[in-house]
């Protein structure tokens, strides 16, 4: 009896510290992949979509540590970033830069700029303390729909953006005219488990790692887990938990959660140039506008609250969010031909993980 | 001394101009806005405007209306009201696929639409309970969350579960699922297009002429009752005159269009039950506040917990609110789509929330305070500038889609910058009455 019980507590032990959500959503994946695999479906393609999806995604699920380890929320706002990492690379095919030199052009432009507009945004938050993410989300939709404006007005001239009649950009530009296309991912990249052996490097079958991509991941998460480790980011840490206090001890509040929102735009700037040279394409116009609500609900599936967030829960939790989906789509498909299950499936666990961690969220009486 | 009585009268009195312009900064860029799209697009007459002001506006305001209950209760801009549109639609879905029509059809449909409404209103009014604090940013994800939802139930639930023939016009050729867009029907032929509209239509000038008659006589009846009672009610004199001297302008403006027939009585007819309609849905709004329950809405959106101590049953109240605003928002798009003729099944719930909140906020209201006046003006202003902006994109840039694009901008812009104007200076009092 006693035995039975203390199981019990050790079961609700485990689920309580890796987060019912993360259980559940994991267990359906695996769920899927299992039933992906009884139906025919090649489970090493399955897992390859996977990680390149993940590696493309993943910085843009890492721009919501700083935001919300600094206590303004999950960074709703992050269009913001976006765009200004989509501004830094249709400039970089402007000025006549192709390959690797248009990669570190992009990135090396979108890190100043990035870091200016996350300043403004930073003191914008600091102004409505309260209503964060309200306000954060429409400052990111006010956000793209200006630079649609900016992308049909922008005077560029380089015939790799514009559209054949008429001014302004095309909505998606294609990154193999200037040798942009997965360059990132492509770099050191191998196989797993492909046709011509274990580890095969330069073939296109088996479990594909695009190593260069994943490095990339890999160092801005180590340089976020790094930060919050220092004297600064702890100091972020401790304002976002408790305020009052934070301020008590000395730490200029206001001050951090700009820094973590000027860390979060950088992140975020940066994420979306890994993003789309892993895609092929950079997308203009309104696709940055659903983009935040992605990255939140799979660092929120990765086992983080509104509240805290850990580099760990951005890792698990843009492998579990992508994988769920790359497996749907052909599952999906398979059992119920004609239909768009894995789309209505997205939406309902998307937008679902967000309110469940809204619930979460401590309310203020007014 | 007199000279500082002065000073200090010169800065009241500027101080109150500099609030008052904060208070409808939004407001304010509107009409600029669009007086600028008459300035320099000349492809717009007058007519072309008014036609199009006064259709769209007849189309959208109960659905701005359904809004003011929840501010009222303090549980900020509902764009949860998605998901009283998609009641709407499931209702009216119901409806066309027995084939039922004509008025008797439409109302029907907001009898079915009544019941789901309330059960949509009833649970999102649960999850507001939930997300105390975060309601407005917790009604946006329901909205997208729900569409999930809506999105199963009509692609995959009808025709999967329950079975229905293919053969049906508004059913997939596959047999599963609803088309993109399902045709209801003319009125004349049994079906619901302008089944509201078209019971009763006067021309456009004569309805200008009741309404601004009956806002004379309102105006008139609050003279004589602070004449009778001074003090008892709020009464503000110059205001009065002002809106006197407007309604007898506006008065003498139709007579002498209908009297010489001129050009201004070519403008499209109006509807007179959906008008009506939208005026019971006004009256409504002001009665419950002085109804207990009214009270009870103000009390909590005042404060949840002085309300709570009084007595009232806050959580049961605010999902009241909820529920009302969610089946009200039913109805509006019952109306909104009786005038379109087709329901764009997956498309036309979307944006509701978005635009009708923006309308709201744009006629002056904030989180904490809405009103009718609000909800009417912000309704004729925001349709006023979804109006122009294509004219002057193309007129200025010589490209509409430019106009296109910064509609949506407006659109978000506005939400944007009257939530953040309102908690920027709630924070600032605040702190003001701290230090």
């Amino acid at each position: 009896m006693v035995e039975v019980k203390r199981k019990k507590n050790t079961f609700n032990d485990i689920v309580n510290k890796i987060g019912f959500p993360t259980i559940f959503i994991g267990g359906f994946w695996i769920l899927l992949l299992i039933a992906g695999g009884a139906l025919g479906i090649s489970v090493i393609t399955l897992l390859s979509d996977t990680i390149k999806r993940a590696g493309m995604n993943g910085i843009l699920v890492l721009a919501m540590v700083p935001s919300i380890q600094s206590g303004t929320g999950p960074n709703f706002a992050l269009p913001v970033g976006i765009v200004c990492g989509l501004f830094a690379l249709v400039c970089s095919i402007e000025f006549g830069f192709t390959g690797w030199a248009w990669l570190f052009v992009a990135i090396a432009f979108a890190i100043p700029l990035a870091a200016f507009v996350g300043y403004l945004y930073g003191r914008l938050l600091n102004a409505v303390k309260g209503s964060e993410m309200t306000i954060a989300t429409y400052t990111g939709f006010s956000i793209v729909a200006a630079m649609c404006l900016a992308w049909l007005m922008i005077p560029f001239k380089s015939p790799n953006m514009g559209w054949f009649i008429g001014k302004g950009l095309r909505e998606t530009i294609q990154l193999d005219a200037i040798g942009g296309a997965q360059i990132l991912s492509n770099f050191l990249r191998f196989s797993l488990f492909a046709e011509e052996g274990l580890i095969a490097v330069n073939s296109d079958t088996g479990i594909i790692i695009p190593t260069g991509m994943l490095l990339l991941f890999l160092i801005c998460c180590v340089i976020v887990w790094l930060y919050f480790r220092s004297k600064s980011g702890i100091a972020i840490s401790a304002g976002g938990i408790n305020p009052k206090f934070a301020q008590s001890s000395g730490i200029n509040i206001d001050r951090c959660r700009i820094k973590a929102n000027v860390l979060s735009t950088i992140l975020a700037a940066i994420g979306i140039i890994v993003y789309s040279q892993g895609y092929g394409y950079a997308q203009l116009y309104s696709a940055p506008l659903m983009m935040a609500f992605a990255a939140v609900a799979a660092v929120l599936i990765g086992g983080a609250s509104a509240q805290r967030a850990k580099v760990s829960h951005v890792i698990i939790g843009v492998l579990i969010y992508q994988g769920l989906f790359t497996t749907a789509l052909p599952v999906a498909n398979q059992m119920f031909e004609g239909t768009d299950l894995s789309e209505i499936l997205r939406m309902i666990i998307q937008n679902g993980i967000i309110l469940y961690a809204l619930t979460k969220v401590k309310g203020g009486d007014n | 001394m007199n000279n500082t009585n002065t000073s200090e009268r010169l800065k009241t009195s500027s101080t109150r101009v500099s609030t008052w312009l904060a208070d409808n900064i939004v407001s304010l860029i509107f009409v600029a806005f669009t007086l600028f799209g008459f300035l320099v697009s000349d492809g717009v007459t007058m007519n072309f405007f008014l036609t199009e002001l006064s259709s769209r506006f007849f189309r959208n305001a109960f659905l701005v209306l359904s809004l003011i209950i929840p501010v009222v209760a303090g549980l900020g801009l509902n764009f949860g009201i998605v998901v009283g549109a998609m009641a709407g639609q499931i209702a009216l879905a119901i409806v066309i696929y027995f084939g039922w029509g004509g008025v008797n059809g439409l109302l029907l449909t907001m009898l079915i639409a009544l019941p789901i409404a309330a059960l949509f209103g009833f649970l999102t009014g649960m999850l507001y309970n939930k997300t105390r604090g975060q309601e407005m940013i917790a009604s946006l994800m329901v909205g997208y969350f729900a569409n999930g939802l809506y999105q199963f139930l009509f692609l995959f639930v009808v025709g999967v579960i329950i079975k229905v023939p293919n053969t049906h016009s508004m059913i997939k050729p596959d047999g599963v699922g609803v088309r993109m867009t399902v045709d209801m029907g003319a009125h004349e032929q049994g079906g619901l297009k302008y089944a509201l509209d078209k019971i009763w239509e006067i021309p456009f000038m004569w309805a200008i002429l009741i309404v601004f008659a009956a806002i004379l006589l309102l105006q008139i009846w609050k003279i004589i009752r602070n004449k009778k009672n001074p003090g008892l009610y709020r009464y503000n004199m110059t205001m009065t005159v002002i809106n006197i001297i407007l309604c007898l302008v506006m008065i003498a403006i139709s007579l002498y269009a209908i009297t010489t027939n001129s050009a201004l009585m070519k403008i499209r007819k109006v509807p007179v039950i959906t008008g009506l309609l939208i005026v019971a849905l006004c009256i409504f709004n002001e009665l419950i506040l002085k109804t207990k329950l009214g009270q009870d809405f103000r009390s909590v959106g005042q404060s949840q917990h002085i309300a709570e101590v009084s007595g009232i049953d806050v959580d049961k109240t605010r999902i009241i609110a909820t529920i009302m605003s969610t089946v009200f928002a039913a109805w509006g798009q019952i109306i909104y789509l009786q005038n379109m003729g087709t329901l764009n099944t997956y498309g036309a719930h979307t944006q509701i929330g978005m635009f009708s909140v923006a309308a709201l906020l744009v006629g002056g209201a904030s989180t904490q305070k809405a009103g009718v006046k609000h909800a009417i003006m912000g309704t004729l202003l925001f349709n006023s500038m979804f109006i122009m902006s294509p004219e002057i994109g193309l007129s200025l840039f010589g490209n509409a889609l430019l106009g296109e694009y910064f509609r949506t901008f407006m659109v978000y812009g506005v939400i944007g910058l009257a939530l953040g104007l309102h908690v920027w200076r709630t924070n600032k009092k605040g702190k003001a009455t701290l230090n």
